[in-house]
Parts: C-alpha cells; sequence; structure tokens
C-alpha cells in the first residue's frame, strides 16, 4: 500500500516537473477544440448544438478542475453530413486555425473522410457520434477514437438479450445501405449464436416514410420479435405503424439503433416494453443525474449518449493534454490509451488499440406510460452489459493496428 | 446593343488575363482547399450554364454526372492504381457516356418535361451508386490518394494539387467559352431563342442539343473527377436531387447566360456554406433559402448579369 | 393460393396499402396539377407546406387543445392563407416569366420553412394521436386494417373527386378554366382573374395541408416529412401530365398501387419505380398519359 502510494506520489511529482518543460510544447499556447457535427439535418436533436454544448461543459469542468496554464478554444461547425463539407472544414481547422482535435462527427461518411485528413495532418479525431464498425476495423487509424457506441455493440446487447429472453424468430426490417445491412447482418449472427432463427428480413429504401408494406411482410413471416435495421425517422415511423396495425403487442420491436431522442419524440404509448442498448442513460445514478441535470437547465433536453460521450471524450482528451504536457497527437493518443476512463458517463473506459473506447453498456427496456413519474423518466435498466462483452473482441478486429 | 457588345469584346481579353493573373497567385492568399473547391463546383456551374444559359436546356439531373465521374475517377485512382490524369480522363468519359445516354432519351423533350425527365434518370444514377457495393453506399467512397500527376509531380502538396485544379479549371473554362463563341454556339442560342425557325433553316436540332448536353455532361463530370482528387472522396450527396437543385442556385445567383456568372455564384455558394456553418449553424437552409427567393425576386440576372447590364447603362450614355 | 411465390392474403394487403399511399400521392399531386394548370407555377413548396398542415395541426392540439377535426379544416384554412399571402406578394410577379423562376422561388420558400420549423421543433419529430373515433381496427380476413388508414382513403377520395367536380362541373370552375385558357377575355367579361389566381393557388396549399393533417396521426410530424415526398409527387403529376385533374387523381392511385406490388417483389427498388415509370411514360407519351400534346 505504501510502496503504491510512494510511486503514485512520485509519478506525480514527475509529471509536474515534466510538464513545467512540455508546456512549450503546446502549440502556441494553446489547446483548440472543434466540434464538427451537425447542426442542421438528420441527427441535429441526438448530437448538434447539444453536443457543442457538452464540449463547452467539459472545457469549463476542466478548467476548474485542473487550472491548466494553457487557453483552451472551442470552435464548432454544422458538416450538413455532407463528407465533402466536413472534409474541407476538417482541413481547415487543421492546417489553418491550429485546431488539435476535431469532435462528435456524426453520420459515418464525415467520419470516415476527417479520419484520413486527421491522420494526413496528424491530430486527433475524436468520435462519439458515428456508428459504424469500420471506424475501428478496416478504416480505423492511431489518431481516431471511437468513443460512445458502434452499431456492434447496439446490435449484440439488443439481440443477445431479446433472444435470451426467449424471442427465439426474427425478421428484420431493414435500411438498404451499408449500415443498415451491417446492423444486420450484426444481429443475425447474435440471434443465431443464441439458439434463435431468422426467418427473413425485407430491405426498405432509406429513406422511407410508409412502413405498412414492409410491416405487413413482416408481420405475415410469424416471427416473435421484428429487429429494426434502421434509424432515426425511419426508426420511429416503423414503431408508430407497428402499433397502427396491431402489429404490436402480438410481435416484438427490437430497435436496433435507437436513442433516447427517438423515444422522446415517439412517446411512451408507441414504444413502450421496447427494449433498446445505450452507452449512457441520464437517470441511470446520481452521477449521470448531477450532470446530466446541468445540460438540462441550458439545453432544456435531456442528453442522449451522444452528447454525455461527447463531454466524456473532451475531457478524457484535455485532461491527457495536461498529463503528456503536450497536444502532438501521437503523444496524446498514448496518454488518452493507458489511462483509464472515470466519469460519470464512463467507469473504467479503455481505448484500445484500433481506437475502440470500451465501457459498460445498458440493456434498457422502455417503461409503459402509467410507469413513467416524471419527465424524462423512460427506461428500466434490466441489464448492465459489462466492457469486455458489449464491444467486438479484438480477436475479431479487421484492424491493421490489431497485433495477432 | 451591338455597340456595347463590342464594349464586351475589347474588355474581355483584359479580365480573363487579370482573372487568370489572380487565380495564379491566389493559393498564396485565399486558404487552397476553399479556392479548389469553389473552381471544382465553378466549373461544375460553368458547365450546366452552358446548357440552360446557352441552350435554354433546363437539366435537373446535372448531380448524376458530377458523381459518376467523380466515383469512376476514385475507382480508377484508389482501386486500379492509374495516375491522378488518367483517373480525370476516365470519370470525364464515364459522365459523357452517361450524358449521352441522357441526351438521347430526354433530348426530344422540352420545358418542364425535359427537366422532369433527366431528374428521373438521375435519381435512377442514385439508386444504382446506392445499391452497388463498390461505391461504398452511404459511407462514401473513401480514401482515394491524390497520387502524383504523370507518375511525376506529387499531389499531396495543396499548392500543387491546386495548380492542377487551376489548370483544369481553365481548360474547361476555355473549351465552354469557345462553345459559346464558335458557329455551334451561334446556332444554340439561334434554337434556344426560335427552335421552329432554327429547324426551318435546315439545322438538325436535335444534333445540336445532343452535343451540347454532352460537352455539358463530360464538363461537369470532369469538375467531379477534379473533386474527388481534392477531397479524396466521393459521397452521395454528389449525385443527390439537392446537388441538381444547387447548381441550379449557383449559375442563377451568379448571372445565367453570362460567362463568368456561374464562377461567381459557386463562389458565393460555396462560401456561404462554409463560412456560414460556423457562425449561424442551423440557420444556413433557412439563409440558404433566403438567398433564393431575394434572387428570384430582386435581381434575375444575378450578380453578373446585374454588373453587365449597370455597364451597359454606362456605356449607352 | 400464391401468386409468385407470395400469398395471395399478403397481395390483397399489399394492394390495400398501396391504395392508402396513392391516396397521399393523388391529393398532394392534384393540389400541383391545380397550382400548375392555372398558375403556370410548378409549386416546389408543395412539400413543405404539407409538412406545414400537419404542424399547425400537431401545434393546435397541443397548445390550444383543438381536436383532431376540427384541425381538418383550420390547418388548411391557415396554410392556405400564408399561400394566399406568398401569391399576393411574390408569386404574382413571376407569372410572365419562365417557369424556372417560380420553381426557384418555390424551392426556397420550402427551405425557409423547413429551416424555420426544424429550429423551434427539432429534427425528430412529434407524435400526433389517433382521433378517438377511429381507433382500432377491423380484420378484414386477409389483413387488419385500422379504421383510420380506411379513413385516409374515404377522405382523400371525396376531396379529389369533390375538387374535380368543381373544377369541371360547376361556374367557378368554368371560369378557373377560362382563365387559364384566355385571361383577358375572362377580365372582359367582369370576372377579377388575379383573385381567381390567389384563390387557386391557395386552394392548392390548402390541399397540400390537408393531406398533411391526414398523414399527422399515421406519420411522425417531422419538419422535412415533405422534402423527399415531393420529388415522387412531381412525377406523379409529370406522368399523368402536366396540369391534367382527373391525370393527377389517377395517377396518384395508380402508381400507390404499383409501389405496393414493388415492395413485395423487390421492396430495394420502390423508391425509384416510379421514376422508371417516369421516363418510360414519357418516351411513349411526351405529354404524360392524360395531358393534351
Amino acid at each position: 500500500m505504501h510502496m503504491k502510494k510512494l510511486t503514485t506520489l512520485a509519478c506525480a511529482a514527475a509529471i509536474a516537473s515534466l510538464s513545467g518543460v512540455a508546456n512549450a510544447q503546446i502549440s502556441d499556447g494553446m489547446v483548440k477544440i472543434g466540434v464538427l457535427t451537425d447542426l442542421s439535418g438528420t441527427y441535429s436533436d441526438l448530437a448538434g448544438s447539444g453536443a457543442v454544448l457538452a464540449t463547452q461543459m467539459a472545457i469549463d469542468d476542466f478548467i476548474a478542475e485542473a487550472k491548466p496554464n494553457f487557453k483552451i478554444e472551442m470552435v464548432s461547425a454544422d458538416h450538413q453530413n455532407k463528407a465533402d463539407i466536413a472534409s474541407t472544414k476538417a482541413r481547415e481547422w487543421f492546417e489553418r486555425e491550429g485546431v488539435d482535435t476535431a469532435t462528435e462527427l456524426v453520420t459515418t461518411s464525415v467520419a470516415l473522410a476527417v479520419m484520413k485528413v486527421a491522420k494526413e495532418k496528424n491530430r486527433i479525431a475524436l468520435m462519439s457520434g458515428p456508428a459504424s464498425t469500420p471506424i475501428t476495423n478496416e478504416q480505423c487509424n492511431d489518431v481516431s477514437v471511437h468513443y460512445t457506441y458502434d452499431t456492434y455493440s447496439l446490435a449484440n446487447g439488443t439481440a443477445k438479450a431479446v433472444t435470451k429472453q426467449g424471442g427465439k424468430t426474427w425478421f428484420f426490417l431493414t435500411a438498404d445501405y451499408a449500415f443498415g445491412q451491417a446492423l444486420e447482418k450484426d444481429s443475425s449472427a447474435v440471434v443465431v449464436a443464441n439458439g434463435g432463427k431468422v426467418l427473413g428480413s425485407v430491405r426498405h429504401p432509406f429513406p422511407a416514410s410508409d412502413f405498412s408494406s414492409f410491416l405487413l411482410q413482416a408481420q405475415a413471416s410469424g416471427a416473435q420479435i421484428i429487429g429494426l435495421a434502421n434509424a432515426g425517422a425511419d426508426t420511429t415511423n416503423a414503431i408508430k405503424q407497428a402499433a397502427e396495425f396491431g402489429i404490436t403487442p402480438k410481435q416484438s420491436l427490437a430497435g436496433l439503433l435507437m436513442f433516447i431522442t427517438d423515444v422522446h419524440s415517439l412517446g411512451l404509448k408507441s414504444t413502450q416494453t421496447m427494449y433498446l442498448t445505450t452507452g449512457f442513460y441520464w437517470d441511470l445514478n446520481d452521477a449521470t443525474r448531477a450532470w446530466s441535470k446541468r445540460y438540462f437547465d441550458k439545453q432544456k433536453r435531456m442528453p442522449s449518449m451522444v452528447q454525455a460521450g461527447q463531454y466524456s471524450s473532451v475531457l478524457h482528451y484535455l485532461r491527457a493534454v495536461k498529463a503528456a504536457g503536450t497536444d502532438e497527437a501521437g503523444k496524446v493518443m498514448a496518454q488518452m490509451k493507458k489511462t483509464p476512463i472515470n466519469d460519470f458517463f464512463a467507469k473504467n473506459g479503455q481505448i484500445r488499440e484500433d481506437g475502440r473506447m470500451i465501457h459498460d453498456m445498458y440493456l434498457v427496456q422502455v417503461k409503459k406510460p402509467e410507469e413513467s413519474k416524471y419527465p424524462w423518466d423512460y427506461y428500466h435498466v434490466r441489464q448492465t452489459i459489462p466492457a469486455a462483452e458489449a464491444f467486438q473482441p479484438l480477436s475479431e478486429s479487421r484492424c491493421s493496428l490489431v497485433k495477432k | 446593343m451591338k455597340n456595347n457588345d463590342s464594349v464586351f469584346t475589347r474588355i474581355m481579353p483584359f479580365l480573363f488575363g487579370l482573372l487568370f493573373l489572380i487565380g495564379l497567385v491566389a493559393p498564396f492568399a485565399v486558404y487552397p482547399t476553399f479556392l479548389m473547391k469553389i473552381l471544382c463546383f465553378g466549373l461544375f456551374a460553368c458547365a450546366f450554364n452552358l446548357l440552360l444559359g446557352f441552350a435554354g436546356l433546363l437539366s435537373f439531373g446535372h448531380a448524376a454526372f458530377l458523381g459518376t465521374a467523380g466515383y469512376v475517377c476514385g475507382m480508377l485512382v484508389r482501386d486500379v492504381g492509374v495516375t491522378p490524369e488518367i483517373g480525370l480522363i476516365g470519370g470525364t468519359v464515364a459522365a459523357g457516356l452517361l450524358g449521352w445516354l441522357f441526351g438521347v432519351l430526354a433530348i426530344r423533350r422540352t420545358g418542364i418535361y425535359f427537366a422532369m425527365i433527366t431528374l428521373a434518370l438521375a435519381q435512377m444514377v442514385y439508386f444504382v451508386v446506392l445499391q452497388v457495393r463498390a461505391t461504398g453506399g452511404e459511407d462514401g467512397f473513401q480514401g482515394v490518394p491524390r497520387g502524383n500527376l504523370f507518375g511525376l509531380i506529387d499531389l499531396s502538396n495543396n499548392i500543387s494539387m491546386y495548380y492542377l485544379v487551376f489548370a483544369v479549371f481553365c481548360i474547361g473554362f476555355f473549351i465552354i467559352y469557345r462553345t459559346v463563341h464558335s458557329p455551334f454556339g451561334q446556332i444554340l442560342k439561334a434554337i434556344r431563342e426560335n427552335e421552329p425557325r432554327a429547324i426551318s433553316l435546315g439545322y438538325d436540332v436535335t444534333k445540336f442539343k445532343l452535343m451540347a448536353f454532352i460537352i455539358s455532361a463530360s464538363l461537369a463530370g470532369l469538375a467531379g473527377a477534379t473533386k474527388t482528387l481534392v477531397f479524396q472522396l466521393a459521397s452521395l450527396t454528389d449525385v443527390h436531387w439537392h446537388t441538381s437543385g444547387e447548381v441550379v442556385l449557383m449559375t442563377l445567383l451568379g448571372g445565367l447566360g453570362t460567362i463568368l456568372g456561374p464562377l461567381v455564384g459557386a463562389g458565393t455558394v460555396v462560401s456561404l456554406q462554409t463560412e456560414l456553418a460556423d457562425i449561424v449553424g442551423s440557420w444556413v437552409t433557412v439563409i440558404m433559402g433566403s438567398i433564393f427567393v431575394i434572387c428570384v425576386m430582386l435581381f434575375r440576372r444575378g450578380i453578373v448579369g446585374e454588373i453587365q447590364a449597370l455597364i451597359q447603362r454606362a456605356g449607352i450614355r | 393460393m400464391e401468386i409468385f411465390g407470395v400469398p395471395s392474403a399478403l397481395l390483397g394487403s399489399q394492394l390495400l396499402v398501396g391504395l392508402i399511399n396513392g391516396s397521399f400521392y393523388a391529393i398532394l399531386s392534384l393540389g400541383l396539377a391545380i397550382i400548375f394548370g392555372l398558375l403556370n407555377i410548378i409549386n416546389f413548396a408543395h412539400g413543405a407546406q404539407y409538412m406545414m398542415g400537419a404542424f399547425v395541426a400537431w401545434i393546435a392540439l397541443t397548445k390550444f387543445g383543438i381536436n383532431y377535426w376540427v384541425a381538418l379544416l383550420v390547418a388548411p384554412i391557415v396554410v392556405g392563407a400564408l399561400g394566399v399571402l406568398l401569391e399576393r406578394t411574390m408569386l404574382r410577379k413571376l407569372y410572365k416569366l419562365d417557369h424556372l423562376y417560380g420553381l426557384l422561388l418555390t424551392f426556397g420558400l420550402a427551405l425557409i420553412f423547413e429551416g424555420v420549423f426544424r429550429d423551434q421543433y427539432g429534427i425528430s419529430g412529434q407524435s400526433y394521436p389517433v382521433p378517438e373515433l377511429l381507433e382500432g381496427g377491423v380484420n378484414l380476413g386477409f389483413m387488419y386494417l385500422p379504421i383510420y388508414r380506411g379513413w385516409i382513403v374515404i377522405a382523400a377520395l371525396a376531396v379529389c373527386f369533390g375538387t374535380w367536380f368543381m373544377i369541371e362541373k360547376t361556374k367557378l370552375g368554368a371560369y378557373l378554366r377560362a382563365g387559364t385558357e384566355n385571361p383577358q377575355m375572362v377580365q372582359a367579361l367582369g370576372i377579377n382573374v388575379p383573385l381567381l389566381i390567389t384563390f387557386t393557388y391557395g386552394y392548392g396549399v390548402a390541399l397540400a395541408a390537408f393531406a398533411g393533417v391526414l398523414a399527422a396521426p399515421v406519420y411522425q410530424v417531422n419538419p422535412l416529412m415533405g422534402s423527399n415526398l415531393i420529388i415522387v409527387v412531381f412525377a406523379v403529376v409529370v406522368i399523368g401530365g402536366m396540369g391534367s385533374i382527373m391525370g393527377a387523381i389517377l395517377t396518384g392511385l395508380g402508381l400507390g398501387l404499383i409501389e405496393g406490388l414493388t415492395r413485395v417483389f423487390y421492396p430495394e427498388g420502390s423508391a425509384v419505380v416510379v421514376f422508371i415509370i417516369m421516363v418510360i411514360v414519357l418516351l411513349v407519351r411526351p405529354a404524360g398519359l392524360f395531358g393534351k400534346a
């Protein structure tokens, strides 16, 4: 015990003495954080201005906690879900404005484009919003962190739990593009691995607004569970119409990519008893409630997991910059990877070599209207999925950084 | 009118020379990636303008050419491993062929039917791009290397990339300028003004229109292929109908049927999109919409068109 | 029984669902066709006005407690009045110009409307409950039909054919039709043509808003709900023949059915089938199915 304490002290002293020298290494004496998000499109509710607010909160909290002797600045921009706008903006930030990290980056095409620019310019990409697994597989690189969630963890969590609880036969309603297909593929594998059976699937065009024909096909399949391998407005419309056609509650829906914003907009009446997986829920414990309340006071909405993850990732980044005494990407990444993440968002979170941040995920079930006691009281937390099980294991990784 | 035309003819060489010089030094004053984007969309809008402004054909599917060429160029450079110039040529040829196909199907229709048929065909292209695995679908076609031009000049340097884009733009612009001022261009204008008359004069109107369409499509493709090299990616946005709408806005805002208007329009729209994104956040679309409305209500001739009108009025005095 | 490997019960239900969607197409394309026929304006804001209809209904319910049935009347009037305002202040100045300008102006307006609503109400959308009277469903044997969906078909068809009757068979409609053919002549007969045109635009917009209210209980009320629909509805109008009233109605219903079938046999293609049909129709009949060449 004594020894341990001593070494910690020694380390702290060493770091403190180092940081005196190292401060010179923070470019322009300033750490600049860019929030590149969707402020106007499909993802503006689950990321958007809320993510900008979360970033500002992280910066303020860090300044209060660590009293750093470097300045911190934030810039934000709307990438309008266009990869070329995002890549131009990121390039400009890195090349001309001395931005050290591009963060949030919701939607995969944007994330992949910015990751490439970050690698080229040796800056860091912190991704809280995007969902697809190629980010930490085929397209992975050593300056990127995929922070909050991914399709694997959501599909895995939900499909496994639902199958184990007796939902043995599945039918998928899949958005017909890469992301939806990946979601279907990942979930199917989990369903089969847990003794379930996939009866079929229907691919609907993206985006679609009327799901009745697809739902009728799902109904005709007789499957117990209809897996919704889509996102955003597609998911909400499908859920709403499933209730309308009397498909639920006879057959159950499983949302493979759902956010609290979706539940909020649909209301509990159409979403009740659905299972979904999330990386964060505001009403989990005192720490999450305390932070979320501060967030709520400013945004008038409870945070989504993307927004909470955004706060956590920025705070972790800033702490790493201070500890490493530099904002050089390689050193900060090394620092971020070796330090466990402990805050209201993650307990012992860890960034793996493929850039995947692993932390506990939560399987939740949407409450019935009569069970909801106060605003935003939406979920029963049914199960905590330990970090080690929640994400794609490194042994299955297709990332070139993973040594096998 | 004649008189004023000659005023412009006299000014034009100087103006082009001046703009050329500005283009040469610009990357040292303004952020090169930003300039490259303007030049790519500028060429795209100029190509579109060749069709709408000089031949009177409103295509609502030009994104198909921009995007197809972008994907083809990207695949050639990234997956086949050819040098960038081959990628550019490949993309352009692909867009030209697609343009020929669109043209054959659409060219006999006029007005709104022409616009709708091009839109429909472009939607099909969008569908194909979304479905085919090789394009990366929603994730976009990422990680296209800029490579070495002719196997010699390293394009990963922004300045050398800029001069390639600038050269491409100048070539494209020159082709458009020559086309407009050739006998071919005169016949196009004649068709635009009075099609029955052009027919009665013995011109094969369909053939001329089709030629114009193919040239326009190829140049739009050239712009798209260049864009892919600059940004090292092609995405669904490039083939989406919103992009087809955007190019109409650029052309109209800059000045329909003016030779420089589309470039000015593209510059304005691109700057607004990039710069406004930081300042006004979610209000970008509202502001873009307002510009549309103001432009249509107050200055239909567009920026360059209004300036020309001013000069003309001054010239008359 | 099976048809091409698809159970006939499923096929029947798909056709019915197609008909329901077709009713939306019909009512939206009808509005577009009327506006185009009389004003020569391609109303790109139609999708946004449809969205606004749904939002007005939602706001009326949540803020003022106005129920669905009243909203069905109020929302079209409110949105239609806004349309009248637009026509008076802006569109009016564009009639003598190329189609292009009307299209661009309304495109800009659509962007503004959608942007403002998005900023006010967010992107995830709002839920509008099915009115109590129409809750539940009936089992038709081959499918479970929600009563509300049945109501959509009835309401849409009633409005569509009512409109058709008004234009083709009444005196007001005769003025309208004459006004498009020869405005000076009609003006000379002492009829206020500009007023007639204003009314027409307002009515076309009100139709869009009516469709919006009908849609509110089945789709999420979302600022972008009309932005992708508009392209399909355009295609419907073009296939039917620009400006043809009956063409718009019948094509809307027909395309709903065809789309429904595509969703069974080749679901991925259901978003593009309408465009394929459009190209084919325009190649064979340049003025559309019901248009005058």
